[in-house]
This record gives C-alpha cells, sequence and structure tokens, in this order.
C-alpha cells in the first residue's frame, strides 16, 4: 500500500508551520508521528497534496512545570511521557495512559499533541484531558488562542481547530498532593483502541470524596466528561450505592457506535464497569 | 512530484538517495538500498515485521516516509551481527531456543528485542512480553521468543541462562 502523491514540508518554527498551513487551507496537513495519519494515507482514506511535518520545530517538545500547571508540547511523544519522571511525580495518570496506548513502537512516535487533536473518539487522551481540566493551546493566523479541552470536541475527527491552526501544547493544572487516580481501559488484545474506558481523578478528605473528575473513551463520537456522575459522587464516601447511582448517570450519556468491539449496550455496560474500577482504584491511591 | 535527496546512516554506512515523498522508509531500505530483512507483513501498524532501529527507537518503518529518516541512524536485521562475522546474542539465543518457526516476524523482533534490552538489560517476562507487544508471531506462541530474549540478556550480563522452573 502506497499513499498518494504529495509534497512534503519540513519548517524550523511553529510561525513558519502556521504560515505554511494557513497558505495551503485544505490541500496541507500537518504529521506530528504519523501513526494516525499514515496508515491513513495508504488506504488513501486521506490524501493531502502536502504533509507539513513538525518533527523539526524543536519549540514543540518537552514537559515543564508553569506555575500551578504543566506545560507538554505537543510533539511530545507516549515513550517521553512514560519516561518523564516530572509527570510521574505531579500527573501520573498520564504515564498509566500512555503505557495502555498502542504498542511500544507506536508510543515512540506518537505524540500526545496528535493524540488530543485528531478528534478520533478512540483516542485514550482526549477523555483524560477532559477529566484533568486540560488546556489547550492552538496557533492560528491570527495569534494563539486557548481552548479548554472540554470544549474541544464537536464531533468524530471535528475539533474547535481551524484551517490553518496548528495545536501546540496542552496545559494541565496539577491536581493535589495525594489524588488519587487511574484509567481504566477495556480492549481486545495490547494496542487495540478502548472497548471503553474510564479515567478517575479525586481528592478525598476524611473519608469522603471532595473533588471528583470522569472522562470517557470510546462511547460516544467525542470522549465524554461525566460532570453529574461526579456530582453525585462529590461528599460521598463512595459506598456502594452512591457509585451504582453515578455508575448509572454516566451510562446515561454514552452513545457508543456498535462494533468489532461489541453491541453498543455491551460498550455502554463496560463504560460502567470500567468507571466502577477506576472509582475503587483511584480511591485506594488518595490519601486523605 | 519534486524528490527530495536524504542521506541516512544505514548499518553504520552512509547512504544518500532521491526519493520521492512518498516512499515508505521500508520500500526505501527493501527496494533501493536491497536490504530485505525487514519485512512488510501487514502494512497498517499492528504486526512489527518491519520494526527497524531508527536514532534509539524501535520504529515500524511502514509507517514513517523516508524522507523523515533524512539525517536517521538506523539499523536494520543485516546490521546486527557482531564486527567479527559472530551472531549478536539475541540472533544466537533465537538460534539456541527455537526461537523461530517460518522465521517472518524474526527480524522485527530481534531489532525489537535490541533496543529493549538496551533501555532494560534485565527485564523480567513480564517486562519481556509487554516490550515485544508491537510484535506478531503467528507461529511460536511466544514461549520460545520470550526465552531466547531471556537467553540474550543473560549472555550479554556475562551470567549463565537458567531456564524457569515449569
Amino acid at each position: 500500500m502506497i499513499p498518494g502523491s504529495f509534497e512534503y514540508h519540513r519548517p524550523s518554527s511553529v510561525q513558519e508551520a502556521v504560515g505554511l498551513l494557513a497558505k495551503l487551507g485544505d490541500d496541507g496537513r500537518a504529521i506530528a508521528g504519523g501513526h494516525s495519519l499514515i496508515p491513513m494515507m495508504k488506504l488513501r482514506l486521506a490524501k493531502p497534496a502536502h504533509l507539513v511535518d513538525l518533527g523539526g520545530i524543536a519549540d514543540l517538545k518537552g514537559i515543564r512545570a508553569d506555575g500551578s500547571d504543566i506545560v507538554i508540547g505537543a510533539m511530545t511523544t507516549q515513550h517521553e511521557l512514560i519516561g518523564s519522571s516530572l509527570l510521574e511525580s505531579k500527573l501520573p495518570i498520564l504515564r498509566e495512559t500512555s503505557l495502555q496506548v498502542a504498542d511500544p513502537q507506536v508510543r515512540y512516535m506518537g505524540t500526545l499533541g496528535g493524540n488530543v487533536a485528531n478528534g478520533d473518539p478512540g483516542n485514550d487522551m482526549p477523555a483524560v484531558m477532559l477529566c484533568l481540566g486540560a488546556t489547550y493551546h492552538v496557533m492560528g493566523k491570527s495569534g494563539e488562542r486557548r481552548i479548554a479541552a472540554r470544549e474541544f470536541y464537536q464531533g468524530a475527527y471535528f475539533t474547535a481547530i481551524e484551517g490553518g491552526d496548528l495545536l501546540t501544547a496542552v496545559r494541565i493544572p496539577v491536581p493535589p498532593a495525594g489524588h488519587g487516580y487511574a484509567y481504566e481501559k477495556l480492549k481486545r488484545k495490547i494496542g487495540d483502541y478502548a472497548t471503553a474506558a474510564a479515567a478517575v481523578v479525586l481528592t478525598m478528605s476524611g473519608g469522603r470524596v471532595a473533588n471528583c473528575s470522569i472522562g470517557l473513551t470510546n462511547v460516544a463520537e467525542t470522549p465524554l466528561w461525566a460532570e453529574e456522575a461526579a456530582k453525585i459522587l462529590n461528599g460521598s464516601a463512595l459506598d456502594a450505592a452512591t457509585v451504582k447511582r453515578a455508575v448509572a448517570a454516566a451510562e446515561a450519556i454514552t452513545a457508543p457506535a456498535a462494533d468489532a468491539r461489541g453491541p453498543a449496550a455491551y460498550r455502554t455496560k463496560m463504560a460502567g464497569v470500567m468507571l466502577t474500577r477506576a472509582l475503587a482504584r483511584a480511591k485506594s491511591k488518595a490519601r486523605g | 512530484m519534486a524528490k527530495s535527496q536524504v542521506a541516512m546512516k544505514v548499518n553504520g554506512a552512509t547512504v544518500e538517495a532521491l526519493v520521492e515523498p512518498r516512499t515508505l522508509l521500508i520500500h526505501f531500505l527493501r527496494e533501493e538500498l536491497r536490504l530485505t530483512g525487514p519485512h512488510i507483513g501487514c502494512e497498517t501498524s499492528h504486526c512489527g515485521a518491519c520494526t527497524v532501529d531508527l536514532n534509539g527507537k524501535s520504529v515500524k518503518s511502514c509507517t514513517i516516509f523516508a524522507v523523515q529518516a533524512n539525517g536517521a541512524d538506523i539499523r536494520t536485521i543485516e546490521g546486527m551481527a557482531n564486527a567479527d562475522g559472530t551472531l549478536h546474542a539475541l540472533q544466537e539465543g533465537f538460534r539456541e531456543m527455537h526461537g523461530l518457526q517460518c522465521g517472518f516476524c524474526t527480524p522485527g523482533m530481534i531489532t525489537r528485542a535490541y533496543r529493549l534490552l538496551q533501555e532494560n538489560n534485565n527485564p523480567s517476562e513480564e517486562e519481556i512480553r509487554f516490550g515485544i507487544a508491537g510484535n506478531l508471531c503467528r507461529c511460536t506462541g511466544y514461549q520460545n521468543i520470550v526465552r531466547a530474549i531471556q537467553y540474550a540478556a543473560a549472555k550479554l550480563n556475562g551470567v549463565p541462562f537458567q531456564e524457569a522452573a515449569e
């Protein structure tokens, strides 16, 4: 399988890349790790006339603390997320999630920016970003915009990204020390997209939930932020009856497609099971 | 479509060529450089038969364009043997432990295992299995591949290889 012909561009700065993307319009496509785009090009489902390779832009790399946030460059790979000691201490849910993305070879190439910007409902990071309340830095013709992850996803492969825009970084507020977290993913085999998955971050105080946030993967056209479910859990001791009510609220907002991973009703139920497990594991990790 | 000039190091030798941007690295390696060790299996980034070592990373060469490898340092199975021509410990391990049957996945398995052992010189069985999860084998059931990698790790560490108790 050989992709269609295209012209190759390798800008060395964000400004140059944004200029190219703006000029090329619908004919241009940014390529990050390429592990979603190149397979699509081989199948001729994507036929960009111009590829703008982001691999040569040093400014898109790296993980840094910025006040109470952590800012991760869009071209940071899953492999680099896994190896980061800063993330391991401040945002361990990212490492846990990255380890469940695809396989080792894909993680060496696949980037956080590509994972969150592509808009594929099967990608794992978007739900984690909704859960964490992340913000995306998007550079366009008229300068930089900051878009909340919770407002970014509009449909399968449709996002707030417009022609000429480039997602340059992901900004994540660091959860309080002692928070509990878990990303529970059901998949048929290593490397598969989720049948359903749930991300949970919570803080406990005196044995009760002080704050809780939940994201769901691949059970709708977009990642889901389960706000109602989290509200039900706040103030509770995560007792079985409350968890059951919250899980029902989370299941209620799902609208999965039926595919090789199972019928829609099954995937909704599995989202509930993943959430139940993620809550239990997050609680066991939380202090307070 | 304009061709691009690329230069890269492959198995220690510098190569230069003109490539069409859409040429995948696996096609460049096999058809231009005649390095047919990396195999084309699934062509959909699943099977890992095309794995090569690229700038210290295990990369599926069917999912990167040759033009993106400009300036890279690449090692394929053809560059795996020791300088004196003897087999690399991994190659020896695959032979001694019967780590292959048809052999189609073996070049990818060995180049991937090479990087795995560079990053973790004494992996547990679980770490080996997780580390080669991007490489599919349809013959062996993986048991002997895991043993082959354990054999190589022991040899590289200068310790006797001990089979795990059944």
